[in-house]
């Protein structure tokens, strides 16, 4: 009923919701994530090996520790920081993967109408 | 499971970044294979999933929480090397622009989250479906055991790290049962997440899941069988 193309979803509607809910969880729900410390981080504190981190050299960029610099927010700091993050990943990942792909004319010359599960 | 700066000495940090980088050379040639017109655009969001579900901490009990590692569920939507790509590129970013996960420590992280991770959960999942029928249905739970599995092994080898080359006299033992304790409990909502995507996506579109792909082609023959002919029980020795 909510499928309109016998019970396909198409590539590109399927992308869209991907990205949304990616989006959607590192810019909005991870406001709610917990903030306590993660699992290596406890296991750290609590048997004494966490001062012998070092502070990361990338302490000052402007969206350390998934907050944004000067926005006071939390909300929006965080989740400005997720975004800009998420897109940074999906242009880097996104660009080496298209990069990478195996050309579609290597293959297309020899079987023209390569099948995309003919519906059903 | 970020490693920061300082945790582990130069010797380590530089041989884990030795791993990494052959690891990463694996992959780029490895991916190749994997990666065509439609599951580049594909495999690029799964990495952004991985990065936004890795934001999203949740509370395994005693003031301690967990986040998705996600190299269980990038390989089987994704294909395995795909999948290295995928969690390298979160960490790479994570480290330069979130300060999450040291630089000198980015071997380290790649090689825990991003090949052993990775590594782990495709070998599981594989393992799974290897002695259960090729269905599926059983893609999305196989998927979910070897998320399962993936956590608490990286967690071992971080420790295994920690005793060679750790910055801080702590006994190992403790530290090892620490980690695999608290990592087996994340691996459990690693799981969890891990099943409901890859179901999620098996539902909808299971072209585009790599490791659905031999259930898929199995599927589509059983139904091109000749018509007429009851097409044979999925179990071959059927009488009680």
């Amino acid at each position: 009923m909510s499928t309109p193309t016998k019970g396909t979803t198409s590539t590109r509607k399927l992308f869209v919701v991907f990205l949304l809910a990616a989006l959607l969880v590192a810019g909005v729900a991870s406001y709610y994530a917990s903030s306590h410390p993660d699992g290596l981080e406890f296991v750290a504190e609590k048997t004494g090996f966490i001062d012998s981190a070092d502070d990361s050299p990338a302490a000052s960029s402007p969206f350390a520790d998934y907050s944004t610099k000067g926005v006071d927010d939390g909300r929006l700091s965080g989740g400005i920081a997720g975004v800009a993050g998420s897109l940074i990943v999906l242009g880097l990942a996104g660009g080496l993967f298209w990069v990478l792909r195996r050309r579609e004319a290597d293959s297309a010359d020899a079987e023209q109408s390569t099948p995309s599960t003919s519906g059903g | 499971m970020h490693v920061p700066d300082g945790f582990l000495d130069a010797p380590t940090s530089l041989a884990t970044g030795v791993v990494a980088v052959g690891g990463l050379a694996l992959a780029l040639r490895g991916a190749r294979r994997e990666l065509d017109d439609r599951t580049a655009p594909m495999a690029g969001l799964v990495a952004t999933f991985v990065f936004a579900g890795q934001m999203m901490n949740f509370p395994v009990g005693a003031g301690t929480s967990g986040h998705l590692l996600g190299g269980a569920m990038a390989a089987v939507l994704a294909g395995p090397w795909t999948a290295v790509l995928c969690i390298s590129t979160v960490l790479l970013v994570q480290a330069l622009f979130m300060a999450d996960g040291g630089i000198t420590a980015l071997g380290t992280n790649i090689t825990l989250m991003a090949l052993v991770g990775v590594a782990v959960g495709w070998l599981v999942f594989k393992g799974v479906r290897a002695v259960l029928p090729n269905r599926l249905g059983i893609v999305a739970p196989a998927a979910a055991f070897g998320a399962l599995v993936s956590v608490p092994v990286a967690a071992t080898v971080f420790t295994l790290l920690f005793a060679v080359g750790g910055t801080a006299p702590v006994a190992t033992d403790k530290v090892f049962v620490a980690m695999v304790t608290w990592h087996t409990v994340i691996g459990i909502g690693e799981a969890i997440i891990t099943f409901l995507v890859v179901a999620s996506v098996v539902a909808v579109r299971p072209d585009l899941v790599y490791g659905a792909r031999s259930a898929l082609r199995a599927r589509t023959l059983e139904i091109r069988d000749p018509a007429g002919a009851p097409t044979t029980p999925s179990q071959s020795g059927k009488t009680a």
